[in-house]
């Protein structure tokens, strides 16, 4: 519930551009990732737009759009076109854009994502197929203060999707929900990297506002500029205050496209819709229509992993919690390690379910944190972790080793067992070696022997402390604390 | 062994082949016929001597080595709106002078490949539009028959050098009639193959669903020569034909009897002259007499809407196509205005014909938000209803005969005051040309001394009838290599 929900119902619609991972850009053989390189270094006469050349579609963009619609539910039209989009730009070498017009690829589906409310179902309107354009570099030259652009043509021809949501969105908290999730199916069905950071992904919001109970929609102002999901939040965020409090003053919200200003937190007005361009969009010529048969929606159907939403429901009926299967699912290789795990460790499922989650969430977790590697480049693989805990769980170590043993086997990618040997680390077993060290515990720390004999219940836990310090761990502890309690009762 | 230029590509090779002469001997008699006639014809823009020499010399090594095809050795033409690596490459226009393309079209590389010798770029209206050669920017050709007239357009320059010998065949392209008309007006063949035949890669664009490389030849054999060394699938151009191209030599020398020919009532209207229709008359009651069924009662009542949608649909195209000249990455570039925007307006506005303003202008506003339906999209509805009235047709004959065009050769500057006249110039190919069919023109005969051409057109990749029909005819009317006398001096 936000400030002004009170009084007008926000109404907000994303419009997601996302390079697609393609080897080569959407018409040409050139590479497609162009990170790093020098300028103009991924260019070839098809994306400079030379006189005279011709482009041919890159079928696995093609393949991951279709991907992308059957994730999110769209029906994939049997029959699609391309269309230039007309309009003069030096970022856009022919003058024209290549994208698709009144027949998109993928249309109709929908996500679902959950909100402070409950869940809610964002329609998808559609999903078309777009070519990058190139990047202008402005600069200024140090010695006349002159301004000038330079342009850079390794993003133009870049293979693009752009996915169209209803006007579904309610609040900028939904719209951020509504990212975050689509960002993960992307991720999942592997189409993208859907880095926002790096422009991977962009996202423009189209948002108006209306008096509660009024069925049409307000002038919709175009929101663009914004290059996290935190910018895309605080602009909703700035946007639906700005236009509260102008109709609050019984002002006309203009129809307009404005840009997000970061560093200064405001939206600022670029274009109004008096001033919109007319694209000219006509059937392109150069390619021919696509059509897609049902045998090639089924292999694509065929090809798809199962979606983070599935995931969760069966984690959720292993008995996880909401919170537990929600973190699994949220990278596809942190979900399938914890499947891995669950299925080495065997057994009971409900055990090795939580067992699985533990570790996942635990020790693997951390250590993906802190390395920011992939979960399928961890030396302790699924295997070998499913030995760690087969030994803690059967007392050949402790709980504490056994977190010193992740952390070896995670580093060199070793047998548990052969860490456990050559450290040591094996639970001391006999009760005459633990009666030792309990003997030494009570001989050196006299005060908390006579603070338990006062009747100090809690000073056997600090002798068990000593215990287990002299150790390094190895001891059972509730071993050592009946050992402890043994020994000072018979004094 | 002088005089070798008169030579058909035929005869030439049966000389090649037999060391009567060499093809260094064959070029430099072109050569030296070039610096005799191309100051009073200006067939060409760049010519490219040096290039020829080399070329011939190449050739020569093929036929000591048994690799000669029948192109081997053979002076060419190349209209200048076909890209050829490291030779200027200009469209006619002022907007390109000095381009010298990185890459080579599709069939430059198909005609080097077979070993033909490039003499020069031909010259053209700018950009292909155009019916005389007259909207060149390095101004007019001269026909051969009569240095006062037009040579047609727009593949004017490589019709005029064919038939002043200049060269032995040449690359046209015709988008209404561009190949057709010219060869027509300057007594050659000239052929049009099926809209997706040969690739376009590397063919500067005008109206890309129109478009299509052909030859121009001094005979149909020559043309079906240069015809199966251009044609064929090539990946790099979606629209070109995935089915491999039969050899159309086969089809040359057959028999025509019990061929069907249809005669469309509607040719013979638009203000043909009498002289003209006199020669396709004579023309049509050959094929009779060589067995030919004739039927003078087919109609085709949608010939006269071919105008309007062809002088809708290339210029939209067009407009896009022409859109990426901006003198930013290549080409003639004003750069004398303070800003980026006033840099391409000025080297638009200077580097561009009228003519080229003009169908720019009427393409982009046929395309305009609230016209596109009325035109666009209209041209195109009825460009289908033209297409079927075609296959209807084809169902019924083999092949439909007609004049290329209601004129033979009109004086420079007779035309260039009214484009409407000129356009009405090329209503014979507009038809076949919006639907894509194949259609030769042919010499039939002389009207005041001027050539008279008649067109056979084919059903959709029906190449083989149309030579076949081409061929006898112009066996039976005798006037095959036929070449003007050029008047000593320039105009
Ligand atoms: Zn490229």
């Amino acid at each position: 519930m936000t400030a002004t929900a009170t009084r007008y119902e926000t109404i907000i619609g994303l419009e997601v551009h996302v390079q697609l991972l393609t080897n080569s850009k959407m018409f040409c053989s050139c590479a497609a990732d162009y990170s790093g390189a020098e300028p103009n270094t991924h260019v070839c006469p098809v994306c400079l737009g030379a006189p005279g050349v011709l482009p041919v579609i890159n079928e696995r963009a093609i393949e991951l759009i279709s991907l992308t619609g059957l994730a999110l539910h769209c029906s994939i039209a049997p029959f699609s076109k391309f269309d230039r989009k007309n309009y003069p730009y030096p970022d856009l070498p022919k003058g024209y854009q290549i994208s698709q017009y009144d027949l998109p690829i993928c249309a109709g589906g929908y996500l679902d994502v959950v909100t402070a409310d409950g869940p809610r179902r964002v329609g998808i309107t559609r999903i078309h197929m777009e070519e990058d354009t190139g990047r202008l570099l402005h600069r200024v030259d140090p010695v006349t203060g002159e301004g000038y652009s330079l342009i850079d043509l390794n993003r133009a021809g870049a293979p693009l999707m752009e996915i169209v949501s209803e006007p579904d969105i309610r609040t900028p908290a939904e719209a951020r929900e509504y990212l975050v999730r689509l960002r993960q199916i992307l991720r999942y069905i592997g189409v993208s990297t859907a880095n926002m950071e790096d422009g991977q992904m962009r996202c423009d919001a189209n948002i108006s506002l209306r008096p509660v109970g009024q069925a049409e929609f307000g002038a919709k102002v175009e929101v663009k500029n914004m290059n996290s999901f935190r910018a895309v939040h605080d602009a909703l965020v700035f946007e639906e205050l700005r236009q509260a409090e102008a109709l609050d003053r019984g002002e006309r919200i203009p129809q307009e496209t404005r840009g997000w200003v970061d560093d200064r937190a405001v939206t600022v007005s670029q274009r109004t819709k008096e001033e919109a361009s007319d694209y000219r969009y006509f059937p392109e010529p150069d390619l021919p229509p696509l059509r897609f048969n049902e045998a090639y929606l089924e292999s694509l159907r065929a090809s798809l992993p199962e979606l983070p939403e599935a995931k969760r429901n069966r984690f959720l009926a292993l008995g996880l919690s909401d919170h537990e299967a929600e973190t699994l699912v949220e990278t596809r290789d942190r979900a399938e390690f914890f499947e891995a795990l669950k299925a080495r460790i065997g057994g009971d499922e409900q055990r090795a379910t939580k067992l699985a989650a533990n570790w996942v969430l635990g020790e693997v977790g951390r250590w993906a944190n802190e390395t920011g590697q992939n979960l399928a480049d961890l030396p302790a693989t699924p295997e070998k972790l499913a030995k760690l805990i087969q030994m803690a769980e059967e007392g050949a170590i402790t709980a504490a080793a056994a977190k010193e043993v992740f952390s070896a086997v995670a580093e060199s990618g070793e047998d548990p067992a052969t860490v456990v040997e050559k450290r040591g680390l094996a639970t001391i077993s006999g009760d005459d070696e633990l009666t030792a060290v309990v003997r030494d515990a009570i001989a050196g720390n006299a005060q908390a022997v006579a603070d338990y004999h006062a009747g100090k219940e809690s000073a056997i836990k600090f002798l068990v402390g000593q215990v287990m310090r002299a150790t390094r761990g190895r001891a059972d502890p509730q071993k050592a604390t009946d050992l402890l309690a043994a020994e000072l009762d018979s004094k | 062994m002088s005089d070798l230029w008169r030579l058909t590509a035929h005869e030439a090779h049966e000389g090649l082949r037999t060391r009567q002469f060499s093809a260094v001997e064959l070029t430099q008699s072109t050569l030296d016929r070039i610096d005799a006639v191309e100051g009073a014809v200006h067939a060409f823009i760049t010519p490219t001597p040096e290039l020829a020499r080399q070329q011939a010399e190449e050739a020569d090594r093929r036929f000591a080595s048994g690799t000669a095809t029948p192109l081997t050795g053979i002076p060419v033409g190349v209209k200048d709106l076909i890209v050829t690596g490291g030779v200027q490459t200009t469209a006619g226009s002022r907007i390109l002078e000095g381009f010298n393309p990185p890459f080579d079209s599709h069939v430059y590389e198909q005609i080097r490949r077979a070993g033909a010798v490039m003499v020069g770029k031909t010259n053209l209206d700018e950009f292909a539009m155009g019916s005389s050669t007259e909207h060149s920017a390095y101004g007019p050709t001269h026909n051969p028959w009569n240095l006062e007239l037009v040579p047609g357009g727009s593949s004017g320059g490589s019709a005029a050098a064919v038939a002043a010998g200049e060269c032995i065949i040449s690359l046209g392209s015709d988008t209404g009639g561009s190949i057709r008309q010219p060869a027509a007006l300057c007594g050659v063949v000239g052929f049009d193959p099926t809209y997706g035949r040969v690739s376009r890669y590397g063919i500067v664009a005008f109206g890309s669903s129109l478009d299509q490389v052909g030859p121009i030849g001094r005979d149909v054999r020559d043309a079906a020569t240069m015809l199966d060394a251009i044609g064929g699938h090539d990946p790099r151009d979606s629209t070109s034909n995935p089915e491999p191209m039969p050899d159309l030599r086969q089809y040359l020398g057959q028999d025509i009897r019990g061929l069907r020919v249809g005669v469309p009532r509607e040719y013979f209207g638009y203000g043909i002259e009498d002289g003209v229709r006199a020669s396709v008359e004579k023309a049509i009651a050959t094929l009779e007499s060589l067995g030919c069924t004739v039927d003078r009662e087919l109609s085709l009542p949608s010939t006269e809407h071919a105008l309007a949608v062809y002088y809708l649909i290339a210029p939209s195209e067009a407009s896009a196509n022409l859109a990426r000249y901006d003198g930013v990455r290549y080409g003639f570039s004003d750069r004398d205005a303070s800003t980026m925007w006033e840099n391409i307006e000025h080297t638009r506005g200077s580097g561009f014909g009228a003519e080229v303003k003009r169908r720019i202008m009427l393409g982009t506003y046929a395309l305009s938000a609230g016209y596109y339906d009325a035109y666009y999209k209209k041209a195109q509805q009825v460009r289908t209803v033209i297409h079927r009235e075609f296959e209807e047709a084809f169902k019924r004959y083999d092949v439909i005969v007609t004049p290329t065009s209601p004129t033979v050769a009109f004086p420079i500057g007779a035309k260039t005051d009214d484009p409407y006249a000129m356009y009405l110039n090329d209503i014979f190919t507009l038809p076949s040309a919006v639907t894509g069919l194949p259609a030769i023109s042919l010499p039939c005969g002389l009207s005041d001394n001027l050539p008279v051409g008649v067109q056979v057109i084919g059903n959709f990749f029906d190449e083989g009838s149309v030579l076949r029909v081409a061929h006898a005819l112009e066996t039976a009317i005798g006037f095959a290599n036929r070449l003007p006398e050029i008047a000593p001096g320039t105009p």
